[in-house]
């Protein structure tokens, strides 16, 4: 279980969350949706420990984040954040097995096993064949998998995702999302795509200036007069016998502080 | 029910059971160790031999065999070739031993640290304090409290102090990133090349002008044996085998800063840790051989060509190949324009910079 409860975080004075509360259930997907600047990558900050919020608490299985050690957080929770590669030029293999990291003491090796969880958590997302290419030179959706694997090879049973879809196509798009959410791993994905949040996640949360604007089921979130007044876009909603699916236009209105 | 189920168990029947060419990678490793191992141990026999007087690797063997473990007993070589031998070019190869393999790994650390493949281990301004403390012994006796270790001693001091300066610059705010560290790095560098210059023209001495300058190019002429020899190869083994522990941390921290916390290595406390014991190392190696360039920056370039990127390969690879480099530039300094010496910067400089710009011309083509 992640949960988030009452976490602000500011930068300087800007704050930027605002109490913002989140829970994910053992095994549910829960996801982050919101406009740009609505404070949803801070929030996944605060939840795998890179930012301590100035107040609330973020809490793993019921024990404070800031109070496990970084390798014990890292064995329980898994993040594939959007981060350059930098320079080196470290293969596929090399890349996946720095998920093993946090279960070898300083002292160990890799050993056989951690091998073989490399090479599993590769096939697992149909990446088995990039092993021995360099990471740097792989195709958006390339590195996108092979980062879903590193986190499948750090064995944890949370995991974080932020825009996991980015740079993808929309055949990728699906299929890394039906991935994460058949992993049956408690899980918390920040998305862009409310369509595919709608189809992916099993609750959602939508902030908005760093308040949790609505949260719920993706029924009870994705309705036009809860989105309209966040996103300030016209929403058609569209009950499909396959799920929700969401149309935009852009309001009629003049944008504020505009002269006609 | 948790990832772990991603993974067969290891009885069952293992469709993984290739490992990844896991094999073949040890393969790989073991042969470049041992064959840079033995390229080491020839390099030492034969640069020893070489010089003004000439003696014959099998000389020098039984030389050193004679000295370390008592055999062979009989002297069959004269005692100046023994004194050439065990007094003086010894612990000068030695020296380029030890500063070669510092150099090396220092700039692999270094890079990794900063997330730039051209940082070098001079780029914490440890050299330029170094120089300063180097400058103000030669010429104005600074340290003269440590008699004939003055200058080493004040390099080092004036190279710890430089560190401490760029560390706490770097630091406002709590964390240490990789620009705020490369900012730190050249303006600390600057300002201590300042005062290095300005002691030059205040001590108004051409004779001291010349020999801070070839300190500052670097040189294993002050080698023998002796307490600061002892402590350079101490400070340099402990590195080595601190970067050797660290070789999956230094792999998490070239990613990214976020990755390297995702993976359990608090990036800033890393960086800290890195820090302390490179400018140690570094420190001590600067104040024992002066300012030695392109080592830190070209042999860990070298030496990711070989056995590609992760850490654990690269530090003793890179440790092993700029050991070789270091002895035969000495030995290069030490004879071109024999009976002059060269300052060994230049050799290095001159070995160093075209070959860098050959793997420039190679990153572009392999698209890096």
């Amino acid at each position: 279980m992640i949960g988030a409860d009452g976490v602000s975080f500011a930068y300087g004075d800007t704050l930027v969350l605002d109490g913002a509360h989140v829970t994910a259930a053992p095994g549910t997907v829960v996801g982050l949706i919101g406009p740009n600047g609505s404070g949803k990558t801070t929030l996944l900050r605060t939840l795998y420990g890179a930012l301590a919020p100035k107040a609330g608490l973020v809490t793993l299985d019921e024990t404070p984040v800031g109070e496990l050690k970084p390798r014990e957080l890292a064995r329980r929770l898994a993040v594939v954040v959007q981060e350059g590669t930098g320079e080196l030029p470290l293969t596929v293999t090399e890349t996946v097995l720095l998920g093993r990291a946090p279960h070898l003491s300083t002292f160990q090796r890799h050993g056989r096993d951690d091998y073989r969880v490399a090479a599993a958590s590769l096939e697992r997302v149909g990446a088995r064949h990039l092993a021995g290419r360099v990471f740097a030179g792989l195709s958006g959706g390339e590195k996108q998998r092979v980062l879903i694997a590193r986190a499948l090879a750090q064995q944890a049973d949370h995991l974080l995702l932020d825009e996991p879809t980015n740079h993808l196509d929309i055949r990728y798009q699906h299929e890394v999302l039906q991935l994460v959410s058949r992993l049956d791993v408690t899980t918390v994905v920040v998305l862009h795509d409310l369509n595919l949040a709608a189809r992916y996640c099993d609750e959602l949360v939508l902030l908005d200036g760093g308040r949790v604007a609505a949260a719920g089921t993706p029924d009870a979130v994705l309705r036009p007069e809860v989105l309209e007044p966040v996103y300030r876009i016209g929403v058609q909603r569209i009950d499909t016998g396959d799920g929700v699916q969401l149309l935009f236009r852009p309001l009629d209105s003049v944008p504020e502080g505009a002269t006609a | 029910m948790s990832l772990t189920g991603a993974v067969p168990e290891p009885h069952v029947e293992d469709p993984f059971d290739d490992d990844l060419g896991r094999a073949a990678q040890r393969r790989r490793t073991v042969l470049w160790m041992g064959g840079l191992s033995a390229g080491l141990l020839v390099t030492v026999v034969l640069a020893v031999g070489i010089g003004a007087v000439g003696i014959d690797p099998g000389t020098v063997a039984r030389i050193v065999g004679h000295h370390t473990l008592g055999s062979p007993a009989d002297v069959t070589w004269t005692q100046a070739e023994d004194s050439i031998v065990w007094q003086v070019r010894l612990p000068r190869v030695l020296l380029g031993v030890v500063v070669g393999a510092a150099l090396a790994v220092c700039g692999v650390a270094l890079q990794a640290m900063v997330r730039n493949l051209l940082a070098d281990p001079y780029l914490l301004g440890v050299t330029s304090g170094a120089s300063t403390g180097a400058a103000a012994a030669i010429l104005f006796g600074l340290g003269a409290g440590f008699g004939e270790n003055a200058l080493p001693a004040s390099a080092f001091l004036g190279a710890l102090a430089a560190s401490a300066a760029v560390f706490v610059v770097a630091r406002a705010g709590g964390r240490i990133t990789s620009l705020r560290l490369l900012m730190a790095g050249v303006a600390v560098g600057y300002a201590l090349y300042a005062a290095t210059s300005f002691l030059i023209f205040a001590a108004d001495s051409a004779e001291g002008a010349r020999s801070v300058l070839f300190w500052l190019l670097g040189s294993l002429g002050l080698a023998r044996w002796g307490t600061p020899l002892a402590i350079v190869v101490v400070v340099v083994a402990l590195t080595l085998a601190a970067l050797l522990l660290w070789s999956r941390r230094l792999d998490a921290l070239a990613i990214g800063d976020e990755t390297a916390h995702t993976l359990g290595v608090p990036p800033t406390r890393f960086r800290v840790q890195l820090l302390v014991v490179v400018s140690l190392c570094i420190g001590a190696v600067v104040a024992a051989s002066g300012g030695i360039g392109f080592v830190g920056l070209v042999i860990p370039h070298v030496a990711r060509r070989f056995v590609g990127a992760a850490h654990g390969r690269v530090v003793p690879v890179a440790a092993l190949i700029g050991a070789i480099f270091l002895v035969w530039a000495d030995v290069a300094a030490r004879t071109l324009l024999e009976p002059r010496e060269l300052p060994i910067g230049i050799i290095t400089a001159l070995v160093g910079a075209p070959f860098l710009l050959i793997l420039v011309r190679r990153f572009h083509s392999a698209g890096v």
